[in-house]
């Protein structure tokens, strides 16, 4: 197995995602009542951090193999988008408007992209090149 | 998804030495699956659009079944008889199932989530002067720590899993480690979707 280091990826990802939900179950758990939109835009800031530092932490890694990760994340985030639109188009049409939506929105974009961050780092923390070279045909 | 789709069911060996275990080619993400999410993801739009009672429940009910069925026989049934089975077996058994899990369940989850809430908002279940207010937000938790562990632990395995099946030489090792998680992650989001029937039911029943 490879065994190289690499930050906690998975970990910090499952926590940022965790504050997403978090946020979002707070929000419409209080409907139809004025939310204190605070306690949410603080998840959403905390959640929003940590997937930067997960996104710089992977920058740092050395030889990362990008094209691996970007083969699995770019289709990953096609998909990602269109859910997150699903939901948010559900949120537009029961007239959700305001700080609630724009928190919503936001918290969405971030789960859009931190899922394809996480998928295309788990296929690309397992790639070995001497894999691929010892499966080559020879010539 | 052209750069990882192949042509279905041709048979090539891995294992430089040793007896050679055979793993039969496959589409990691399947085309015509895809057909049937987008199929699926039109219908949500409609049934949100028009706001009708019976497209909603029709589409949450459907979707949810789906979503509690698989994960409680993934996780209860499977994941314990795959984990018994001979390494062959089990790599045949995983390149047949696991491509249909990655279309399946995200689909599923969007259906039952989109059109959970919509149903919601309709019936004024979310809303907090309801009287099961709090068995609406105790089901918003579960879902979303199920969603976490799905998102988090078990998409990424399923994905990495056929990824290295496809490699020239895959690792047993990593095969295992990731099936392994697969597996566990199945059985816990089994275990939490009997606390979902339970909310379900109750939800149901007024």
């Amino acid at each position: 197995m490879n065994e190289r280091k690499y930050p906690p990826v998975t970990a910090i990802a499952m926590t940022s995602l965790g504050l997403i939900v978090a946020g979002g179950i707070y929000l419409s758990a209080h409907l139809p009542r004025h939310v204190p939109i605070g306690p949410a835009v603080v998840l959403l800031v905390l959640s929003t951090l940590l997937m930067a530092y997960n996104i710089y932490s992977l920058t740092r890694v050395k030889d990362f193999p990008w094209d691996r990760f970007f083969a699995v994340a770019k289709w990953s985030l096609l998909a990602y988008l269109v859910i997150a639109g699903l939901i948010e188009y559900a949120f537009l049409k029961n007239h959700l408007s305001g700080a609630p939506l724009v928190v919503l929105t936001l918290s969405l974009l971030v789960f859009a992209i931190h899922v394809p961050t996480l998928l295309g780092f788990t296929v690309a923390r397992y790639y070995d090149p001497n894999q691929e070279l010892a499966g080559a045909p020879a010539a | 998804m052209t750069d990882v789709a192949l042509p279905p069911i041709e048979l090539r060996e891995v294992a430089p030495a040793g007896p050679p275990i055979e793993i039969p080619d496959f589409e990691i993400v399947p085309r015509v699956g895809l057909v049937f999410a987008a199929v699926a993801a039109v219908a949500l739009i409609a049934a949100i659009a028009s706001n009708k009672l019976w497209p909603l429940e029709f589409l949450h009910v459907s979707g949810g079944a789906a979503w509690t069925i698989i994960d409680l026989f993934l996780g209860l049934v499977l994941g314990p008889i795959m984990g018994a089975m001979p390494v062959p077996a089990r790599i045949q058994f995983t390149t047949r199932l696991m491509p249909k899990m990655v279309v399946i369940m995200p689909i599923v989850v969007t259906l039952t989530l989109a059109a959970g809430w919509q149903l919601s908002t309709k019936l004024g279940t979310n809303l907090t002067v309801h009287p099961l207010h709090g068995w609406v937000v105790a089901s918003m938790i579960i879902v979303g720590v199920m969603s976490v562990i799905a998102l988090g632990l078990l998409e990424p395995a399923n994905i990495a899993v056929l990824i290295e099946l496809k490699k020239p030489r895959p690792n047993p090792e990593v095969i295992e480690h990731l099936m392994k998680r697969f597996v566990y992650s199945a059985g816990v989001l089994g275990v939490m979707q009997i606390a979902t029937l339970v909310i379900m039911t109750k939800l149901g029943s007024g």
